[in-house]
């Protein structure tokens, strides 16, 4: 079964300056403003089509800007596409990305209920869970000190354990396993596998091939806004890293 | 989604605001009463013993006026914040981005709420009305005034993703409209060529029915009609503002 669809995909982000500059240039400067409104704006994919079935773990690789993290916040649903038609069959994971999506003023244990519950989740299914995913994420004492004083390593633990305990269906995992130490990854690739096994399919972006290696079976390559190469990791991969380096 | 988790959800919301906003909810209680406190204290001090207005019973007006007045600024002055402030949840979470604005509102409404009885005790100090007409009148004005409010707020929080200058128009906006409006001074001394303009008003009906319902246990229905006038106008613009650009929130914050 077919969990993810694209098709014909195209996300342009519009160029913000008049509006960034102020209420006030803008209303100075409306005929300019509104034709940079209408104009194309910066295109970050450009007619995008694939399709990703239950069970397949995903990778998505390009440099940087090449558009990856577009394309999950697109699958996630947080944005919108600005042409084509997105079809997502499954309940998505939260973006889990760099930064979380975290309150930067609630602690830590205050941060996982509010995030249970804005994922779909009642209060109650997430009181429930809250010791095993302050269990997970061992970061002890830290739990109730606001996530403004995290190191970014904490917070992606801290991310990283409550989707875990979420029950997703399709997981979205932008670079954040980069940021944990060697013992948190170690957790956390079990933890993934261990979903896998459930039939949860993964959606990674990572610039590290071995983690590609270990948790997805096939790789598509994003290059210029496009797809550039779509197919089992072992025939991508090489090709990507050959033309990095 | 369910009413239960809707629940859920502006339970979270609330307490995660309340937290933000005013680290002890204690904080947030003496905070709400003694803004407005503060502030009848120097118009008291200025328009009474230093200007001498005329008004009567001028501490039970002021203070009848002044907390349904803070209570309205209080949710707008917050809007460019309302969406900036949790721009790292909008970015990575699902969930629909309008209970952000309601549940601010909701916040302000519940301190108002719990500062009613400081107005009661000035009631009964300097001598107000006691009134059957509270029953009704108390809820009326608070359901038509939060409408304003919350619709005011979703509005200018919307408008302030995209435009991140709008807060200096609304301080002076909020200055400007507290001037025009009979806060500090008693609609009667409106000159009578302009007393027609007051029903076109946005806020001063609200205004004017809390004070008199405080002091004299009266509602003026005309007021109260225009007041809902008012709650619906702005709602729907609001509305319509949200539903084009709230999708674009993510990429833009
Ligand atoms: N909110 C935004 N507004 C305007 N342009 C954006 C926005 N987000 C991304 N872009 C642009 O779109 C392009 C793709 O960005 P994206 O973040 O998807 O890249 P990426 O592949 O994830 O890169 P990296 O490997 O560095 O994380 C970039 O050129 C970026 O400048
Ligand atoms: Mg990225």
């Amino acid at each position: 079964m077919e969990i993810i669809r694209f098709e014909h995909v195209t996300k342009t982000y519009p160029l913000y300056h008049h509006f960034f500059s102020g209420l006030k240039n803008f209303i100075f400067n409306i005929p300019s403003a509104m034709k940079q409104l209408r104009s194309s704006g910066f295109t970050a994919l450009k007619d995008l089509s694939f399709t990703i079935q239950e069970g397949e773990s995903v990778a998505f690789i390009g440099r940087n800007g090449a558009g990856k993290s577009t394309l999950l916040g697109l699958i996630a649903g947080v944005l919108k596409p600005t042409s084509g038609t997105i079809r997502v069959s499954k309940r998505v994971s939260p973006l889990l990305e760099l930064g979380g999506g975290f309150h930067p003023e609630l602690s830590g244990l205050e941060n996982i209920q509010l995030n249970g519950v804005l994922m779909g989740l009642s209060r109650k299914q997430v009181a429930a869970k809250i010791d095993e995913i302050v269990a997970f994420s061992e970061l002890g004492e830290f739990i109730h000190e606001p996530i403004r004083s995290y190191s970014s390593g904490m917070n992606a633990r801290l991310g990283f354990s409550v989707i875990a305990h979420l029950e997703p269906e399709l997981l979205l995992i932008d670079e954040v396993l980069a940021v944990g130490d060697a013992s948190f990854q170690k957790k956390c690739f079990a933890k993934i596998k261990e979903f896998k096994a459930r039939g949860v399919s993964v959606v990674l972006v990572s610039h590290n091939s071995s983690d590609i290696e270990m948790v997805c079976n096939r790789v598509i390559w994003i290059e210029n806004h496009k797809i550039l190469m779509d197919g089992p990791t072992a025939e991508v991969l090489p090709h990507y890293i050959k033309a990095m380096t | 989604m369910t009413p239960a988790h809707l629940y859920d959800l502006i339970y979270e919301l609330l307490k995660k605001e309340l937290k933000v906003r005013y680290k002890r909810l204690v904080l947030g209680y003496l905070w709400s009463i003694a803004s407005p406190l503060m502030y009848a204290g120097l118009y008291y001090l200025v328009f009474y013993k230093i200007l001498k207005v005329s008004t009567e019973n001028y501490p039970l007006f002021l203070v009848s006026s002044l907390f349904p007045w803070q209570w309205m600024t209080n949710t707008i002055m917050i809007a460019p914040s309302t969406y900036i402030g949790n721009a790292s949840l909008i970015k990575k979470t699902l969930f629909p981005r309008y209970l952000i604005p309601v549940v601010v509102a909701i916040q302000d409404a519940l301190h108002y709420l719990v500062s009613i009885p400081v107005i009661i005790l000035f009631v009964y100090i300097f001598h107000g009305t006691f009134s059957w007409h509270w029953i009704f009148g108390i809820p009326a004005l608070v359901v038509v005034q939060f409408t304003i409010a919350s619709s005011l707020n979703l509005l200018f929080a919307t408008l302030t993703v995209f435009f991140r200058d709008l807060e200096r128009f609304l301080q002076i906006g909020i200055m400007f409209l507290f001037y025009m409006t009979p806060v500090l001074y008693s609609e009667t001394k409106i000159p009578d060529n302009y007393q027609w303009l007051i029903i076109y008003h946005p806020i001063a009906p609200l205004i004017i029915n809390w004070r008199t319902l405080f002091m004299n246990g009266t509602i003026r229905g005309d007021y109260l009609i225009s007041s809902l006038a008012w709650g619906v106008l702005l709602l729907s613009l609001a509305q319509f503002a949200y539903r084009k650009l709230s999708w674009r929130f993510a990429e833009v914050l």
